[in-house]
């Protein structure tokens, strides 16, 4: 049974992208909408995050690190101070782009792991697991979405225009 | 002649019993003996009241309702009957002014003209089309708003073009997009005769539009009165009235609607008939409104949980059911999935699409629907898909370009993301037109320092020197209403003619004019190396327009100028099966929303993230209507410990927009000369704060100092109107001395959805001065 390691993994994988989400926020906080729509998503992140620990405790792995957000809360300000200095330079939109891009590839690692967690769930007969993934899974998708939308909004002026 | 109007806004009472004729009463108002008049319609409002212009010695003199037309039967509000006066103000531009060493001064059209196209043709040779951004406004005429939009999408080929319109319709087109599949008000403003039952949702109609107010006074005073249920943080005049008030707490819309369509499904007041055969999506909206018990909702919104199951009740009951929304809804968090919300009422009870049942998703702007049809508020003309290549490349055949001159890659740039590129220095070239962002647009801080960047050309084209004038580059003197031919249309699909009744002042010049001008500057070119735009006056535009809504809903192929001389307007579709137009969308209830068909592919509601056709296609909505549920969240900020209330700002029944035109008229001016903060009787006690104090009221962004009056709002709760700038009391474009915009107070963000920026929920503390 690799259950449990996959558990695991995913909890760290919905940990990192809420702090990597919270982080893009901040850095692009001029970008109003990102700012604020990558807190939600990181708060959707950590509860995911938070409702995987029972059920990865019943496979043997104690995911109850850290807890999010460790290191972003210490940064939000200095992050916002960059933000606020390089608001106003066309390279920000390049630079956005390639965050949004690669946050998009993290947060698409998660929805596939969702996925291999659902498929597990079922030869496993785990109920519990699997009502977590049907509740989680696509909010995940709707953040990967959500990503393409933003990014094809942002290519064009960022790539063509400067 | 009218009584005054600015004491008694709604004049005298025309009581009529349900299913009769509202009965005619005719207002006037002038100030010389009339000569002759001129028939036109009020651009002070979204509902249309047909007028007549009247005219002496070459000068407006008056205004008198249209007895004939199916909107007002002759009445008019204040702002109608006073605000013409603006047209004579002795402060219009009428020459052509250019920035130099800093200063505006006096040039010739051509001047003015050849240095803006001079900057155009540099920039595009630099950088492209994308360094273009176009802003308009909601009170230009159509044929206004179809050049510039073929100007800029097919000529400059930019994606920049957008209007202040997205902060005042935007959420009403989109929610109709998600919930029908494409644009289009469904309902009529005469369901009011027909109705039992009205919800006004987020609209205080007794001051944002007077006549609707007053047909729903002259209903409720007849013989069967509908009843009426309003959620509205505030005890409006409409809301006073009604039988329910649901003084909800602000940045709670989707919850107290959720709460709504709970109580529906639970007492089974729901025409499951109609459901289950012209709707999706009914189980996920059961799933999702479930827990909104009345309780629940209660303690989130801070009304009574009986006030809710009261509302319920009425709602539950009606037969005719009408619902109204607008800006409480429109910008207030969650905007796109409230108005949804508020949809899948009337649909959850079949109320749809026949006398008395319907939906009336309101616009502000007098001609804002234009903005919507033409293509100048985020949409293709006609109610196209941005994303629908076939309805794309009907446009270029159409244009005689190439599809891919005309920007499609993504949805049209929203009004926020353009003054984001031209804060970024992305955008180079800014042309705004008769509206005024330094006042409008969120957080002025910022807004006044990206238009007053160096780097920015910023080209204004306006009746007046207003706050965002003074900021331009070039200045170009516009002619208003009665002073050029056009078309407008109003928020339920009725169009009217505008003669011009009068010569514009000076050199000023109509819209229409100025861009056909600066397509032939710049030499704007079909694909067969043709002029871009064909026509050189209104009528020609307008004929141009028609042949771009053949087929669309919006189908305006059976008007014609001729046909709307001397009656009543025309609700558009109005074409060779409808000639005489249409009261009511959906009659059959077969909904526009199939993926060849539908004007958008639906977003997800909570992160605006944009579904595709082969989405849209796995739904099978085979013209069915879709419910969208979504749940409710807390806003981005609420109210806390440093800033304990929350910010409302809005409109008074004597003032439009920012005042440029009824601050210059003296009856509107004078009735509400200053801004100033409403607070609630218990707030102001606590506080200390006496009626007429000056308070200041501070945000994370700014703050204001206005007089105090306590009336109207809940506890928690500030409202400002937003109407106050600067341009009567400062000769800067901010406040040189006493701030009182509210916009200093509010704050950047949008709904993801409609992109419409929010002024409802800014949280803000708030003291008194001295």
């Amino acid at each position: 049974m690799k259950v449990g390691p996959l558990l695991s993994r995913l909890h760290e994988l919905e940990t990192d992208l809420a702090d990597e989400l919270r982080a893009l926020g901040e850095r692009h906080a001029a970008d109003h909408d990102v700012y604020h729509q990558c807190h939600t998503f990181a708060g959707q992140c950590e509860r995911h995050a938070a409702a995987l620990e029972p059920v990865a405790a019943r496979y043997g792995e104690d995911v109850d690190g850290e807890g999010p957000g460790f290191w972003s809360g210490l940064l939000e300000s200095a992050r916002r101070a960059v933000s606020a200095s390089v608001g106003r330079v066309p390279d920000s939109s390049l630079l956005l782009l390639r965050d949004l891009r690669t946050l998009f590839l993290h947060a698409e690692e998660c929805s596939i792991t969702w996925v291999m967690a659902g498929q597990a769930a079922q030869a496993a007969r785990d109920e519990e697991l699997l009502a977590l993934v049907r509740e989680c899974h696509p909010e995940t998708e709707i953040q990967v979405k959500w990503f393409v939308t933003r990014i094809k909004t942002a290519s064009p002026q960022a790539l063509v225009v400067g | 002649m009218a009584d005054d109007r600015i004491a008694n806004p709604w004049g005298e009472r025309t009581p009529y019993a349900r299913g009769e004729e509202w009965p005619t009463r005719v207002d006037e108002h002038t100030t010389a003996a009339v000569e002759h008049w001129i028939q036109s319609a009020c651009v002070l409002c979204s509902h249309g009241c047909a007028l007549d212009i009247g005219v002496r010695d070459g000068t407006i003199v008056g205004v008198r309702g249209r007895a004939v037309d199916r909107v007002n039967h002759g009445r008019l509000g204040p702002k109608g009957l006073y605000g013409w006066q603006a047209n004579n103000a002795p402060d219009r531009l009428t020459r052509p002014l250019v920035r130099r060493d800093g200063r505006l001064v006096d040039a010739s059209w051509d001047e003015a003209m050849d240095l803006v196209a001079e900057r155009a043709r540099e920039l595009l040779a630099a950088k492209g089309s994308g360094a273009f951004g176009f802003y308009t406004t909601g009170q230009l005429f159509l044929e206004d708003y179809y050049t510039l939009c073929v100007l800029a999408r097919a000529g400059i080929g930019t994606n920049h073009l957008d209007g202040n319109t997205r902060l005042c319709t935007a959420t009403a087109g989109q929610a109709l997009k998600e919930t029908f599949g494409c644009d289009g008000q469904p309902g009529t403003i005469k369901d009011v005769d027909h109705c039992d039952t009205i919800l006004h949702v987020g609209i205080n109609t007794a001051e944002t539009q007077t006549v609707l107010w007053m047909h729903e006074l002259d209903r409720s005073r007849g013989p069967n009165r509908p009843r009426s249920v309003v959620i509205d943080p505030r005890a409006t005049e409409s809301a006073r009235a009604a039988d329910v008030h649901l003084a909800i707490k602000p940045g709670t819309n989707l919850a107290i609607l959720n709460g709504l369509a709970q109580q529906l499904i639970e007492h089974d007041w729901i025409d499951r008939e109609f459901v289950d055969t012209h709707t999706i999506g009914f189980d996920a909206l059961e799933q999702t409104v479930g827990s909104y018990t009345p309780d629940r909702v209660a303690e989130i919104c801070l009304v009574p949980a009986d006030d809710i199951r009261k509302a319920a009740r009425i709602l539950g009951e009606a037969e005719r059911l009408l619902t109204f929304v607008l800006q409480g809804v429109y910008q207030s968090h969650q905007a796109t999935a409230a108005a949804c919300a508020a949809n899948n009422l009337n649909l959850l009870r079949g109320m749809i699409g026949r006398p008395g049942a319907g939906i009336l998703q309101m616009n502000g702007q007098p001609t804002a629907q234009n903005t919507r049809e033409t293509g100048c508020n985020g949409d293709l003309p006609g109610f196209r898909n941005w994303q629908n290549d076939a309805q794309v490349a009907e446009l270029a055949r159409l244009w005689n370009v190439e599809p891919l001159q005309i920007p499609h890659w993504g949805p049209p740039t929203h009004a926020m993301e353009i003054f984001r590129y031209a804060e970024l220095g992305s955008i180079g070239f800014l042309w705004v037109i008769g509206t005024n962002p330094a006042v409008s647009l969120p957080e002025l801080e910022r807004i006044r320092s990206i238009l007053g960047q160096e780097r920015l050309f910023l080209v204004v084209s306006d009746a007046f020197l207003t706050e965002t004038a003074r900021l331009a580059d070039v200045v170009l003197p516009a002619a208003l209403w009665g002073e050029k031919l056009g078309t407008f249309t109003n928020t339920d699909r009725t169009v009217h003619l505008s003669e011009k009744a009068v010569e514009p002042p000076g050199e000023a010049r109509p819209d229409l004019e100025i861009f056909l001008d600066f397509a032939s500057r710049l030499g704007l070119k079909d694909k067969d190396g043709q002029p871009l735009l064909k026509w050189a006056t209104p009528e020609e535009c307008f004929d141009a327009f028609k042949e771009c809504t053949k087929g669309r809903p919006c189908d305006y192929t059976g008007l014609s100028y001729d046909k709307l001389r001397g009656g009543s307007g025309i609700q558009w579709p109005c074409n060779e099966a409808a000639p005489d137009g249409t009261a009511r969308l959906y009659t059959d209830h077969a909904f526009p929303t199939g993926p060849d068909v539908c004007e958008d592919y639906g977003h997800e509601l909570q992160s605006g993230a944009t579904f595709t056709q082969t989405e849209l296609k796995a739904l099978n909505p085979q013209g069915r209507a879709i419910l969208k549920a979504a749940d409710w969240t807390e806003p981005h900020e609420w109210a806390r410990e440093d800033y304990p209330f929350t910010l409302a700002t809005g409109r008074t029944v004597y003032h439009f927009h920012t005042r440029t035109k009824t601050g210059r008229a003296p009856e509107l001016r004078d009735a509400a000369p200053d801004a100033w903060a409403e607070l609630s009787p218990a707030d102001g006690g606590r506080l200390g704060i006496a009626e007429g104090d000056l308070v200041r009221v501070e945000s994370p962004r700014g703050a204001i100092e206005v007089p105090a009056r306590l009336s109207g709002p809940r506890e928690g709760v500030v409202f400002v109107p937003f109407h106050y700038g600067y341009w009567d009391v400062s000769e800067d474009a901010g406040p040189n001395g006493r701030p009182r915009a509210a916009n200093e107070l509010t704050m950047t963000i949008w709904d993801p959805v409609s992109k419409q920026p929010l002024f409802k929920t800014s949280a803000v503390r708030v003291e008194k001065v001295g």
